[in-house]
């Protein structure tokens, strides 16, 4: 079954919430105008609405996850969208009164707009450049959640940079890891491209053939007070291979059509995700791990 | 006997290697981001000074918004050597961009003749500050913003007048050491006589940078990667380097945190500006 989807490499104007909605409902009008078929399911970046660092500007544009579908839902509908399209987009999310990096799932148009879940960043970049902690709240669950490619989940940024995440995600059933991310791009030592690209890119290429899944990583674009967000929009297979990508600077949209038994495929040539399933119960219960320990149950120990 | 391969002890330059036209790439998307976008100005100003940084940006701002909008002010005193005048010009011929020339000697003179004596080093912050004055009243005249041209060596060893060269809102090159901004005009095609002759602030007669600072930049920028990469003093001379060279240098960077700040305000309420209420300068 082919799973239409289409990445937008965004690039906000900073705080300008209502100007970048306006923005992405001239990319659903585009992608509603054909000639192809509108996608199934458009990601976007994290804080796309809004641009990336914002510090205490957080607290003015965070805004609740059912609030912020809505104002999406209103611009697909405002651009022509009548039929359902499913998006994952990264916000800043005001949870009553704690704040978070998010990133949600819903589905636009049709009956109407449904959150099918919301991601909450796990891992803040606290160090250097970034502070997010000063200002949010982590996120406390790794969950999967249906779409019509089967299970899905969605990491934030630093989240993918943690390989134990897509882990995590793979041996809960997802098929499809999604990564909205913000990443200010720097090291010009690489060969044509920045290093934090380059290993952005083996990362998610890692993670893809590692546990047969595809990933779909949409960055953030433009430059924010002299950090330029390093885009670098990609596709990957579940074999790991590099299927489609855009460069850090472009505003542009990406297009694949998914394909679950790919998905099946991989898994069969490169069985690794199975051995990890049937391994891991001897890792996750030795001692010397530094994990709180509760009651273990025989039957886990099988 | 099997070949045995080495790792290299220590990577020292590979902090100092940059991709040149990647480097050039996001640069010039940076100025186009910073200018056009955020602040809606389509014109830049700088002072071009007939050495190798104000003329990388020069190029870089060429290629960002095109020469005719890229205005360089030439800004001589009189004991600035006519070698800085003719190089800038090298600049403006190969770039096709808008010169003007102001010379600041009355300007200066006048206010020290009236501060009475003045040491070469209060001289030069006098020309210094002039030189700013005036690039920001052209900005003005001229609808351009003016543009910053200091590198990241000069920053982190406090080689600048505070409040002058270091006060355009906008800098492409601030996070590249002085032998990255080589390597960009090399890549850009800054006419050779630039890029060969000893750096010079040009503030004094056959002043040169590294006599000011008592090290060359090669040395100076090897130096300064490793002590921003946390090295301790002992692990850099274990690699080679000369400890008084090093300890110079770290003098330096620890003797000028300050200059790389805002002036220090002293905190009284819960709402102090950039300690409490805190946003991006693009916000």
């Amino acid at each position: 079954m082919s799973f239409e989807v289409a990445l937008v490499q965004f690039k906000p104007h900073k705080g300008d919430l209502d100007g970048n909605l306006a923005a992405l409902r001239g990319v659903f009008a585009q992608l509603l105008a054909g000639p192809a078929p509108p996608p199934q399911l458009i990601v976007l970046p994290e804080a796309a609405m809004t641009g990336y660092f914002l510090e205490g500007g957080v607290y003015e544009l965070s805004l609740p996850a059912d609030v912020f579908a809505a104002k999406l839902d209103a611009q697909w509908r405002a651009a022509g969208g009548t039929s359902p399209v499913d998006i994952v987009c990264g916000f800043y999310e005001n949870r009553d009164g704690t704040y978070h990096n998010s990133a949600l799932y819903a589905t636009l148009g049709g009956a109407g707009v449904r959150v099918v879940h919301v991601h909450r960043k796990m891992f803040l970049p606290t160090y250097g450049v970034f502070d997010e902690e000063r200002f949010l709240t982590r996120g406390r669950h790794l969950d999967t959640f249906p779409t019509p490619l089967g299970a899905a989940a969605i990491l934030i940024c630093e989240d993918a940079w943690h390989s134990i995440m897509p882990t995590i995600a793979a041996l809960k059933g997802a098929r499809l890891i999604i990564i909205p991310s913000a990443s200010p791009g720097r090291g010009l030592a690489g060969a044509g491209m920045l290093e934090s690209v380059e290993h952005w890119r083996a990362t998610v290429t890692l993670m893809a053939s590692e546990h047969g899944v595809y990933v779909l990583y949409a960055g953030l674009t433009g430059f924010e007070g002299g950090k330029g967000m390093s885009g670098s929009t990609c596709i990957v297979s579940p074999r790991g291979e590099l299927l489609a990508s855009l460069d850090e600077l472009a505003v542009a949209i990406l297009r694949a059509p998914l394909d679950g038994a790919e998905i099946d495929l991989a898994r069969a040539t490169l069985p690794l995700l199975g051995d990890l399933s049937a391994v891991l119960p001897d890792l996750w219960y030795d001692e010397a791990l530094p994990l709180p320990r509760i009651e273990v149950r025989d039957a886990a120990r099988r | 006997m099997l070949p045995v391969v080495e790792a290299p002890l220590h990577r020292i330059d590979a902090a100092l290697a940059i991709d040149a036209p990647l480097t050039e790439r996001w640069l010039v998307a940076f100025l186009r981001d910073e200018l056009i976008e955020r602040r809606r100005i389509s014109k830049a100003v700088l002072g071009l000074s007939g050495g190798i940084d104000s003329a990388v940006v020069a190029y870089l701002c060429a290629r960002a918004l095109g020469p005719e909008n890229v205005h360089a002010i030439r800004l001589p005193y009189r004991t600035s050597s006519p070698d800085s005048l003719r190089d800038a010009q090298r600049v403006v011929d190969a770039l096709g961009i808008n010169v003007d020339t102001i010379e600041i000697t009355a300007a200066v003179e006048g206010y020290l003749q009236a501060a009475g004596d003045a040491d070469p080093r209060r001289r030069g912050n006098v020309m210094a500050r002039m030189r700013m004055l005036v690039l920001f009243d052209q900005s003005a005249r001229l609808g351009a913003l003016p543009i910053g041209t200091g590198n990241k060596t000069e920053r982190l060893m406090g080689y600048f007048t505070w409040h002058a060269d270091d006060t355009p809102p906008v800098n492409p090159i601030g996070d590249l050491y002085k032998t990255q901004v080589w390597a960009l005009a090399r890549h850009l095609g800054v006419p050779a006589e630039l890029i060969d002759k000893p750096p010079s602030a040009d503030l004094e007669a056959n002043q040169t940078d590294e006599s000011d600072l008592g090290v060359t930049y090669l040395t100076a920028d090897r130096i300064l990667a490793q002590i921003l990469s946390g090295y301790r003093d002992e692990q850099i001379a274990a690699v080679g380097f000369d400890p008084r060279e090093i300890a110079l240098v770290r003098r330096r960077v620890e003797g000028t945190h300050w200059k790389r700040h805002l002036p220090t305000t002293a905190l009284v309420s819960g709402t102090a500006i950039n300690e409490f209420y805190l946003r991006p300068v693009d916000y």
